[in-house]
């Protein structure tokens, strides 16, 4: 079973890495960024159509057949706004998966966890497949699987921060208590984080600032591909404890005496 | 008559039918989802409902986001 698959409500995505569609310089970069990445499903917003339609759609720059689109619900902060969004969501794509995010404060963007789970529960019961946004304490993150999250997405940092894994440890608590899929999604800055979230045996990674914003969005998404295939291999290949002192690699024995 | 069309009050014939709006608008339908008053309305439903003066109608699309 290749190291690369990740199976989320089911089914199987050729990718670890889920990337964002925001804040591109430009779509046709987007797209490049997209392919470069090797990423399997992108994430959207649900927004009124430009009736000025002079402008591009973002939908003309994602191909179907390459990309699941996994539909955000970016800018709500109630349960209600949410599950409206949620359902929107549904009528656009035909598809019941979401992103669901509930935001509780709009300067760190932090999630409302009260309404995360309200949204959550609505929505489960709804039927759709549910990947909630929110913060790294392990008690909630349970709470969202036993409302029936599909996957928990705990985040690393605020949105767009770049500050990168800030509580590893509280990732790896929420891993051990999990039977569903953590995906490590917001506050991913560079490369490196990536590879630390992977090596901590998260199942996946979503960004979208430390690509779109990147000096060169294109060969920093082929960074990050590359930094999500290390960090799940040394995972897999499992690394060395942590120690105080030294252990030499070199025998002493055959030094002349 | 007139209708609120995502945020902006609009111009429509009487009796004008969601499908009918998409078609003015150059959207196709399974493209977007349509809200008339806070309901949402089931793509199979387009050809069919009327729109009513002062109706308010968010048509809406997947745009970029994270």
């Amino acid at each position: 079973m290749s190291s690369e698959i990740l199976t989320i409500a089911g089914k199987e995505f050729h990718s670890r890495l889920i990337v964002g569609t925001g804040k591109y310089p430009d779509f046709a970069t987007m797209a490049k960024a997209l392919a470069a990445s090797g990423t399997a499903m992108v994430t959207v917003a649900v927004r009124r159509v430009n009736l000025d339609r002079t402008q591009e759609s973002l939908l003309d720059y994602l191909d179907p057949e390459k990309y699941a689109l996994l539909p955000n619900t970016a800018g709500c902060y109630s349960a209600d706004e949410a599950v409206m969004y949620a359902r929107l969501a549904r009528e656009v794509g035909i598809s019941n998966w979401v992103k669901l995010e509930v935001i509780g404060d709009p300067r760190t963007l932090f999630p409302d966890n009260e309404e995360l789970l309200k949204a959550t529960k609505i929505l489960v019961s709804e039927g759709f497949v549910v990947l909630p946004y929110t913060n790294d304490d392990p008690v909630f993150a349970r709470k969202l699987e036993d409302a029936g999250a599909a996957a928990v997405m705990p985040l690393g940092a605020p949105i767009g921060s770049g500050l990168g894994i800030r509580n590893p440890h509280n990732i790896m608590l929420i891993l051990q208590n999990a039977k569903i899929p953590i995906i490590v999604d917001a506050g991913v800055g560079t490369a490196s984080d990536a590879a630390i979230a992977m090596e901590l045996g998260v199942d996946g990674v979503l960004m979208n600032t430390a690509i779109a914003c990147a000096k060169d969005p294109v060969k920093m998404a082929e960074a990050m591909r590359q930094a999500v295939q290390a960090g799940r291999l040394a995972f897999e290949a499992g690394r060395i404890p942590r120690k105080a002192y030294a252990s030499a690699s070199t025998a002493m024995e055959g030094m002349i005496e | 008559m007139q209708i609120r069309l995502n945020g902006k009050m609009r111009e429509v014939a009487e009796g004008s039918t969601i499908s009918r709006l998409l078609d003015e608008l150059a959207l196709k339908p399974y493209q977007v989802a349509v809200q008339v008053n806070t309901d949402i309305v089931k793509r199979d439903r387009y050809p069919d409902l009327v729109l009513r003066q002062g109706d308010t109608v968010e048509v809406l699309t997947f745009a970029a986001g994270g």
